[in-house]
C-alpha cells in the first residue's frame, strides 16, 4: 500500500513539474528554460526563446540571418557562407562547419565569451591560413590568436582593414584638415509651417499650453506635422492616442525606427518583450534611471524632439559606465560644447550620438541623403567596425586603428593619445615599397 | 551589388537555365518525361561540358566587351578588386565568383570555381589531388581534364577546363599584381582552370 502511494506521489510530482514547464512555456517569462546567460548582444532578448530557437530543431541559420544578414551584406562579409560552400571544402567543414554562425558563436556559455562579445575559437584563422607566414614574412612571429584581437583583421568586416585601404589612407594625420561630420537632412515637409494656434488637438481634450509651445518650436511644426499626425490610434475606430508609440514615428521615420528596433534600445520591443529599461542592462546605469522604459520619446522627448538633448543628455541620463562618465572631460565634449554654443561650425562637435548613432550618407544616382543610424550594434563590436563610418570623418586611419585598439584610452573616453601602435598600415606601406622595387628590377 | 553586377549575374544564371533546358529537352525536344521515353542519357561529362560552354562564353564576353573595352580601350571606367569602394567594375574573376555564389545559393546539383596554380589569392590554389592534376593537365595540354573524386565522403564528377587570358586586361592585372606569383602571363595562354563538380552520390 505504501509503495503504491509512493509511486502515485512520484507520478503526481512529475505531472506537476511537467505542467509547470508547459505553463511557463505559454508565458512571457521563460527564465526557467535558460541554460546560461546569453552574450552581451543577445541578453536583452534571452527570454524570447523563439526569437532564435525552433522547438526540437535547435537554432536554424535563418534565425541569425533574420537579424544579421543585412549587416553582413553591407560589411562585404570576408567569410560569407559562399566562401565555404564549395565541395572542395567539405573535408574541413566536417571538422568545423564554418557555414553556420552557431559553429563559432555558441550562446548561453558566458565563460567562453571573448572581448568581442561573442564566443569564438581563439585560433579560428589557423585552419585555412596556417601558411600565412610564407606569403607575409612579417607575420612569422605572430600567434594565430592575435589576428582578430590586435586591431589588424576581423573575420567578417574588414572594410577599414584591407591592405589597399590601409595604403590609400596611410599618410593621413591624426586629425584631418576638416574634421566635420555630415549634416543631417531635414525630413520632407508634410505641409506648410504651423504655429501655436494651428494645432489640431481635439477640442474636448485639455491640452497643456506648455506642450503646445514645445511642439510649436520644433522641426515638426516647421514641416507641417500637426498633433493628429502623431497621435494616431492603432485602433482605426479611435481618433486619438494619448501616448503614441514608435509605430506612429515610423510613418515618417521608417529608417530610424527600423534601426531602433534592431539596436540595443528597441530589440526587446521587436521581440515582443517589454521595452528595454536601464534596470535590465548589463552596463552600469544611473540608479535613478532604473525604472525608465525606452521608446523614441524617452530620448527625443514627447513634444520637444530636441536632437541636441537626444545626442547627449538623454544618453548620460541613463549610462553611467566609466566611458560615459569620462565623456565630459574629453576633447570630444569640448568640441560639442563649442558647436552647441555657436563657436564651433556645424558638424564639428562630437556627442555620444556622433559615434554610437552615426550619420550615414546615402547616394542613389544624383540623390544624396544623410540618415542617423539608430542601431548601435552596427558599429559597436568589434570596434573596428566604427573606423570608416565614424572615426574617419575626423581622424586619419592609422590614428583611428591605434585609438580603438587601446581599451584604457576608450575607457577614458579618448583623453590623451593611443598608448600603442598597430603596425598594419606600416606593413602595407612596406610591402608597396618592396613591390615597386621588384617591378623596377 | 551594382546594377551591372546584378545584370551580368542574371545573364550568367539565365545561361545556366538555358543550358539545363537544352540538356533537359535533348533530342526528344520535351521535358524530362520525354527524355526517359526517348531513352536519351546525359552523362555528367556532357552536363559539365554544357555548363562550361555557358560559363566560358559569359566570362569571355564580360572580359572582352565590358572590362577590356571600357577600361583598356575606351578608358571610360576602371575595373577594380575593390569595385564597391572604387565605384568601378568588378574584375572578371570577381564576376565569375559572384555568379558561382548565386548559382550555389540556388542549386546543389553542380558547383563551379576558378582556380589556378598561380593564384593571386592563395585560397584559390589547388586543394585536392584532382584539382592539382587537373590544373597541371590543362596548363600543359589546354584540353579538359575529367576525374572522379571523393570529398567529405561524397563522390563527385570533377571537370577541369583551361582558363585562358582572353584579353589584355587579364594579363595586365595578373602580371602586375603584387600578390601574383607570376609576371609572365601571355595573351591566349592558360592562366588557371574552371573546375566544375557534379555530385554523383548523396553522401
Amino acid at each position: 500500500m505504501r509503495t503504491r502511494t509512493s509511486w502515485g506521489l512520484l507520478v503526481f510530482c512529475n505531472l506537476l513539474i511537467g505542467a509547470f514547464f508547459i505553463w511557463r512555456l505559454q508565458t512571457d517569462n521563460q527564465q526557467a528554460f535558460l541554460p546560461g546567460e546569453a552574450t552581451h548582444g543577445h541578453h536583452q532578448i534571452e527570454l524570447a526563446c523563439e526569437a532564435c530557437h525552433i522547438p526540437f530543431e535547435g537554432v536554424p541559420q535563418k534565425a541569425c540571418l533574420d537579424c544579421h544578414a543585412e549587416e553582413l551584406e553591407m560589411a562585404n562579409d570576408s567569410h560569407a557562407e559562399s566562401v565555404f560552400s564549395d565541395p572542395r571544402n567539405l573535408a574541413e567543414l566536417e571538422l568545423l562547419n564554418a557555414r553556420l554562425c552557431v559553429s563559432c558563436h555558441v550562446e548561453h556559455r558566458p565563460g567562453m565569451v571573448t572581448s568581442m562579445g561573442v564566443t569564438v575559437p581563439d585560433d579560428h584563422c589557423f585552419h585555412c591560413h596556417f601558411d600565412i607566414a610564407e606569403q607575409r614574412p612579417t607575420h612569422t612571429e605572430m600567434d594565430f590568436n592575435t589576428c582578430a584581437t590586435a586591431g589588424c583583421h576581423n573575420f567578417h568586416d574588414n572594410r577599414a582593414l584591407y591592405e589597399d585601404f590601409l595604403l590609400e589612407h596611410s599618410d593621413e594625420p591624426g586629425v584631418l584638415v576638416t574634421p566635420l561630420v555630415s549634416k543631417r537632412d531635414e525630413p520632407e515637409a508634410l505641409g506648410p509651417p504651423l504655429s501655436f494656434g494651428d494645432h489640431d488637438a481635439p477640442a474636448d481634450r485639455e491640452v497643456d499650453p506648455a506642450l503646445l509651445a514645445e511642439w510649436a518650436g520644433t522641426v515638426h511644426a516647421r514641416t507641417g506635422v500637426n498633433c493628429s499626425d502623431c497621435h494616431v490610434a492603432e485602433d482605426p475606430k479611435a481618433l486619438w492616442d494619448d501616448s503614441p508609440t514608435h509605430k506612429a514615428c515610423k510613418s515618417c521615420h521608417e529608417n530610424e525606427v527600423s534601426g531602433f528596433l534592431g539596436g540595443k534600445h528597441g530589440m526587446r520591443i521587436a521581440s515582443g518583450l517589454s521595452p528595454m529599461s536601464p534596470s535590465l542592462a548589463r552596463l552600469s546605469m544611473d540608479p535613478e534611471a532604473m525604472e525608465r522604459e525606452l521608446g523614441c520619446t524617452s530620448c527625443h522627448d514627447a513634444h520637444k524632439f530636441d536632437t541636441t538633448r537626444a545626442a547627449l543628455d538623454s544618453c548620460l541620463g541613463c549610462h553611467a559606465d566609466n566611458h560615459s562618465k569620462s565623456y565630459k572631460d574629453s576633447p570630444h565634449f569640448k568640441l560639442w560644447q563649442e558647436e552647441v554654443s555657436g563657436i564651433g561650425v556645424p558638424g564639428s562637435g562630437v556627442s555620444c550620438a556622433t559615434c554610437h548613432l552615426p550619420r550615414e550618407s546615402h547616394k542613389k544616382g544624383d540623390d544624396k541623403w544623410v540618415l542617423v543610424q539608430h542601431n548601435q550594434n552596427k558599429n559597436l563590436q568589434p570596434n573596428e567596425k566604427m573606423i570608416r563610418g565614424v572615426c574617419m570623418e575626423c581622424h586619419g586611419l592609422s590614428f583611428s586603428i591605434d585609438a580603438l585598439a587601446d581599451p584604457v584610452l576608450i575607457e577614458r573616453n579618448f583623453q590623451g593619445q593611443p598608448s600603442r601602435h598597430v603596425e598594419s598600415v606600416d606593413m602595407a606601406v612596406q610591402r608597396a615599397i618592396e613591390d615597386l622595387k621588384r617591378k623596377k628590377k | 551589388m551594382t546594377i551591372i553586377a546584378r545584370t551580368v549575374c542574371a545573364l550568367t544564371l539565365g545561361g545556366f537555365f538555358l543550358a539545363a533546358l537544352a540538356i533537359g529537352c535533348g533530342s526528344g525536344g520535351g521535358g524530362s518525361g520525354d527524355n526517359q521515353e526517348s531513352g536519351t542519357i546525359f552523362t555528367p561529362r556532357m552536363m559539365a561540358d554544357a555548363l562550361y560552354a555557358v560559363i566560358e562564353s559569359d566570362r569571355t564576353v564580360y572580359t572582352r566587351e565590358v572590362v577590356d573595352r571600357l577600361q583598356d580601350e575606351e578608358k571610360v571606367i576602371k575595373a577594380s578588386e575593390h569595385w564597391k569602394d572604387d565605384k568601378a567594375l568588378p574584375l572578371p574573376a570577381q564576376m565569375f565568383r559572384m555568379g558561382a555564389k548565386m548559382a550555389s545559393d540556388k542549386t546543389n546539383v553542380f558547383s563551379y570555381s576558378l582556380l589556378s596554380l598561380w593564384p593571386i589569392n592563395k585560397q584559390n590554389a589547388p586543394k585536392t589531388e584532382v584539382e592539382k592534376q587537373g590544373l597541371e593537365a590543362v596548363a600543359e595540354r589546354q584540353k579538359p581534364f575529367y576525374a572522379k573524386e571523393t570529398l567529405g565522403g561524397k563522390t563527385f564528377f570533377t571537370a577541369v577546363y583551361p582558363d585562358a587570358a582572353v584579353a589584355p586586361a587579364c594579363i595586365n592585372c595578373h602580371n602586375n599584381h603584387k600578390d601574383s606569383p607570376r609576371s609572365d602571363f601571355k595573351l591566349g595562354k592558360t592562366m588557371g582552370g574552371v573546375v566544375i563538380r557534379i555530385p554523383l552520390s548523396q553522401r
